[in-house]
């Protein structure tokens, strides 16, 4: 006798879920949470836990607290090589941030008398962002099949561990107007992330230059990990219209890039699954 | 102050006429006033109810004041005052939603939707998105329900007045 086999076709739209938002290094963080214990306790103190960690690393790498440990590096009270080994770590990831860039991410800037100051603060929200994350779905993992997205500030991830739940949905913004999105994307697991002007005006500097870019409204990329997303969207949006063919070259990338004419591009990184992307975000 | 509260509420209902809502077993696509349904192909047969004359009129009834319910306003942080604020009830055609905000050191600590369009919200998904756009652009018609909104960096400042904020206060629990 054949085995009946039943093909769930229509994702659950019953599964609990619950929303936290807290504001940490300036930014308003959202974390999303799906699944049985979503309403629970457990999942409170666990996205509380991320939160916490948040703002360890805002303590930690503040440029705006002028005693923070990054602040003391920023200003030469303090050598780098003496630093907090997580600083030291994010430092190797900038190092490594810029030569994956071809020099349009830096975190040595030299400030107003000359001297090469350390910044690191274009690379830690997404790293610190993407830290707790993972920790946090290692502990979502042991209350049961959960999925999770957090929003920072309009950089996100997102993670499922479940076969039966609709993907998440990300929207990308359209930059001249933020009320309306420009492409919707669905992922299971992944990161996007944009870098544009449209909130806080011309504040993205060329490294190479020093003049604030302007080559592009918006760039945001999509990709594994929100560190890197995060990065290259940056770098993108550095590189203006060159950006186009640049990430196209990057494995397990996608990007969505609007010209100062509000033209949008839509590329493809290297992998079949970037393609998959986005395939995605040209047919919607 | 004065001035703030009514800009912010105006955001919140102006959000609030974007919810869309859905049960826990079909989708319901939205429309904004304005447009009409452009070949969406969802259904919304059966699930609905409708309130026929409170689509168009609410927007511009919707900018009314708020009612704080409680103020503390530290003006050393020069970002808003503190306190709750209720947003007007508004009349979306799938039923009353009325949102309330906490403040506090001008901060938004928390989002809560404090009247649902059904009398039962934890077996309710509501979700929030930017229906002009989403009727365009929406990847899946039965998918229609954005999660998150990826753009420039949103300010603390900003939060409130964003499409992401509407989401979260649909969720917060």
């Amino acid at each position: 006798m054949p085995t009946q086999v039943t093909v769930v076709t229509q994702p659950r739209q019953d599964v609990p879920r619950r929303a936290f938002v807290a504001q940490i290094m300036g930014l308003p963080m959202s974390i999303h949470v799906r699944g049985p214990q979503a309403l629970g306790p457990g999942v409170a103190a666990a996205v509380e836990a991320a939160f916490t960690r948040l703002r360890a690393d805002e303590a930690m790498f503040s440029t705006w607290q002028p005693d923070s440990p990054v602040s003391r590096i920023k200003d030469g009270r303090d050598r780098l090589v003496d630093a907090h080994p997580r600083i030291r770590h994010v430092a190797a990831l900038c190092e490594l941030a810029g030569h994956r860039t071809g020099g349009s991410f830096a975190a040595w800037l030299p400030g107003p008398d000359g001297r090469q100051r350390f910044d690191p603060t274009g690379l830690v929200k997404g790293w610190a962002v993407e830290e707790a994350f993972t920790a946090l779905l290692a502990d979502l993992r042991m209350r049961g099949p959960h999925d999770a997205l957090i929003c920072a500030g309009g950089d996100i991830a997102v993670a499922c561990s479940r076969a039966d739940t609709p993907s998440w949905v990300v929207a990308v913004e359209d930059p001249r107007d933020r009320s309306r999105s420009l492409r919707s994307l669905e992922l299971r697991t992944g990161a996007v992330a944009t870098s544009g002007t449209a909130a806080r005006g011309k504040h993205i500097v060329n490294p190479s230059t020093g003049a604030a870019a302007d080559g592009l409204l918006s760039a945001t990329v999509i990709g594994p990990k929100l560190t890197w997303a995060d990065v290259y969207a940056t770098a993108a949006f550095v590189k203006g219209t060159a950006a186009l063919p640049w990430i196209a070259t990057l494995p397990d990338h996608a990007g969505i890039l609007v010209a100062t004419d509000g033209a949008v591009s839509t590329i493809a990184g290297m992998t079949a699954q970037a393609t998959r992307w986005s395939s995605l975000a040209s047919t919607v | 102050m004065k001035k703030i509260v009514l800009a912010v509420m105006t955001t919140i209902s102006g959000l609030v006429m974007l919810f869309s809502y859905h049960t826990s077993t079909q989708s319901v696509a939205a429309t904004t006033p304005e447009e009409t349904d452009t070949g969406n192909t969802q259904s919304d047969a059966g699930t609905t109810t409708t309130a026929p004359s409170a689509t168009s009129s609410a927007s511009s009834t919707a900018s009314a004041s708020a009612t704080p319910t409680a103020s503390a306003s530290s003006s050393a942080s020069g970002s808003g005052g503190d306190g709750t604020y209720t947003g007007d009830a508004v009349e979306t055609r799938w039923g009353t939603v009325q949102v309330e905000i906490t403040v506090e050191n001008g901060k938004i600590t928390s989002a809560d939707a404090v009247q649902f369009p059904n009398e039962n919200p934890k077996d309710q998904q509501i979700n929030a998105y930017a229906v002009p756009a989403l009727n365009a652009e929406v990847v899946q018609a039965q998918s229609a329900s954005i999660d998150a909104v990826s753009g420039a960096t949103v300010t603390s400042g900003g939060y409130i007045e964003s499409l992401q904020s509407a989401i979260d206060a649909a969720h917060l629990g």
